[in-house]
């Protein structure tokens, strides 16, 4: 068997062991032994209520959050040629914030979760709005991209988009409802505890179209390695190919962000992991295994956000930063490129 | 060398009234030309002259502002870009981030223009990537990271990459830019026997006058904005001198050196 078949082989078992791990932590633990009899159709007793009700939706968002992050991050990568980009440094999870902040705060019901508040726009709506919010910034980052050469500038350009489309935020957040502002702030630090199994028929099939469009980009993706200009010898239709990975991203950005907040580091961080693990460039193993990875790394993220017990979860990007940030400054000194400013 | 392969006699590259440019702006008066199979036609002029923007409108990756480009009887120009690249590729001279990518990966990628939706190779993509590997004499560099590799490598690898594609046209823009001089004679007789045993006409653009006419077979001299053909031979003692001469230095066509004056 080769490299990438075991790795893959091999990450299947793993996803599942940190499934279920996710599936017993929490404020209200669930022994692993109830988890088992429950996944295995034996019940569960008073435990399968907490299970259904919390600890599922939170597996299950937490295995789409990462999976889809990676995924499009991987997307994005390959897009720019750039191996720092990802939909947040690049500013697209702002954008996804901004279409949140105006579908939430700019209406008027007040429920006591904050995804309950998905008010007059409803579940969808606030979806697509975080969508269409994640697609502009896209936009506006891809058009600037034409301009610039080199990895960071473009770099710099996503992180001022994105201070621009934060400086928007604030203003919604500074002419609204103080409980509401609070509820928002706790939200754009990033978690998976706030879904309700009925979010589920919204996240997991837009997660899914996100990842089977990239997987049917992969042939094309790969030969984009060597440049647009050589991928057009080949014959690929490259602004077709942009044009499926930018929704891709938009799409997968968009939903993961308005159910999780802008969730940081899993999209730049996890290529590079399953990069390493795979041992090759080849995108018909990478988008596999960054589902794959993305959403095991995701899991054990949530876990250990849970963990201090107590009432409170941390916010998930205080996790992310601590595994993400030192990945991102080991390309950065390894990549020469980047060493050179280019 | 090449005698006993048996050999395909392709077609030729006719280019009819092709005026190339950018923004309705032509960098050449339109040209009439012909490359033939078999046969490494070098395409020379000073840095600027519009080479490569030659070279990029016949392999179709910007539109020309007016003319023709075809490959034996089929018209280039109408081909969706799938179709055009089962018919030619090129070597660019566009960088790019090597990372993990091997040899082979990137010779594999030729294949990409006969692969379905799933991108797996089959027997004849494998077989095409072997010999495209044989004839640049890669074979072993299959396993190795492009990172690893030194720049005539990587070149080889790239030209092994535009010969999977099995075209039956080559274009190949400034190939030896990074190359030192025995590399570069060197890569213009692969180039020879390449044409001659896949019958195919290859085009090169280059600005290294010396090595073109040493190893080189036809040409194509821009000379002020004008197109002059011929072998390299006859262009050596005529037109040579007239593009590339500048107050301080002249070609001297005895030896096919550029001397001081």
């Amino acid at each position: 068997m080769n490299r990438p078949a075991v790795v893959l082989t091999a990450a299947v078992p793993v996803l599942l062991v940190t499934f279920i791990l996710a599936l017993s932590v929490g404020s209200e633990p669930v022994s692993l032994d109830s988890v088992w009899h429950w996944l295995t159709g034996r019940g569960a007793g008073d435990d399968a209520v907490l299970l259904v009700d919390f600890h599922l939706p939170r597996a299950l968002t937490a295995i789409a959050a990462g999976a889809g992050l990676a995924v499009v991050g991987l997307l994005m990568q390959t897009l720019f040629a750039n191996p720092l980009a990802d939909p947040y440094i690049l500013g697209v999870s702002s954008g996804a914030s901004l279409g949140v902040a105006v579908s939430v705060l700019g209406t008027g019901s007040a429920a006591v979760s904050f995804t309950a508040t998905f008010g007059a726009l409803g579940r969808w709506g606030t979806v697509a709005a975080a969508g269409i919010g994640a697609l502009l910034v896209l936009g506006l980052v891809l058009l600037a991209g034409r301009w610039v050469r080199t990895v960071v500038s473009l770099l710099v350009i996503g992180v001022m988009v994105g201070s621009a489309v934060g400086a928007l935020v604030s203003l919604l957040l500074a002419f609204a409802d103080p409980a509401r502002v609070q509820k928002f702030v706790l939200w754009s630090l990033g978690s998976v505890d706030g879904t309700y199994l009925g979010d589920m028929v919204v996240l997991l099939p837009m997660v899914a179209v996100g990842l089977i469009a990239a997987v049917s980009i992969a042939p094309s993706l790969n030969a984009l390695l060597l440049g647009e200009r050589y991928a057009a010898s080949m014959g690929v239709h490259v602004r077709r190919i942009r044009v499926v990975a930018i929704i891709a991203t938009a799409l997968v950005c968009g939903v993961v962000t308005a159910f999780c907040g802008p969730i940081a580091f899993l999209g730049i961080a996890v290529p590079h992991l399953a990069r390493v693990l795979i041992g090759r460039a080849d995108h018909r193993y990478l988008i596999p295994a960054c589902a794959v990875l993305g959403a095991i790394v995701c899991l054990l993220c949530a876990v250990v956000a849970t963990l201090p017990g107590a009432d409170g979860v941390l916010p998930l990007n205080v996790v992310t930063a601590v595994i993400g940030a030192p990945v991102v400054v080991i390309v950065l000194l390894r990549s020469r490129a980047l060493a050179a400013g280019q | 060398m090449s005698g006993h392969a048996v050999r395909e006699q392709g077609q030729s590259l006719r280019l009819a009234g092709l005026s190339v440019g950018y923004r309705k702006r032509p960098v050449l008066q339109p040209v009439t030309e012909s490359a033939e199979p078999g046969r490494v036609t070098v395409l020379l002029g000073p840095n600027g002259s519009g080479k490569s923007t030659l070279l990029r409108t016949v392999a179709g990756l910007q539109p020309p502002l007016a003319g023709q480009i075809h490959l034996g009887d089929d018209d280039l120009l109408a081909m969706d870009p799938r179709a055009r690249a089962r018919q030619l590729a090129v070597v660019l001279t566009d960088r790019f981030e090597v990372g993990l990518l091997r040899g082979g990966d990137v010779v594999a990628l030729g294949r990409h223009p006969y692969l379905g939706m799933g991108g797996s190779l089959r027997p004849a993509d494998r077989a095409a990537v072997a010999a495209a590997l044989a004839a640049v004499h890669a074979e072993e560099l299959a396993d190795r990271l492009l990172a690893e590799m030194s720049d005539g490598q990587r070149q080889r690898i790239l030209i092994a990459r535009a010969l999977a594609q099995e075209p039956r046209l080559l274009l190949l823009d400034e190939p030896s830019a990074f190359l030192d001089a025995p590399s570069r004679i060197e890569l213009l007789a692969v180039l020879r026997r390449i044409a001659e045993q896949r019958g195919i006409p290859i085009l090169v653009s280059t600005h290294d006058v010396e090595a073109a006419i040493r190893a080189g077979q036809d040409g194509w001299v821009i000379d002020q904005g004008r197109m002059r053909s011929g072998t390299v031979e006859m262009l050596a003692r005529t037109v040579i001198g007239d593009a590339f001469d500048t107050p301080a230095v002249r070609f001297d066509a005895a030896d096919s050196t550029f001397r001081l004056r």
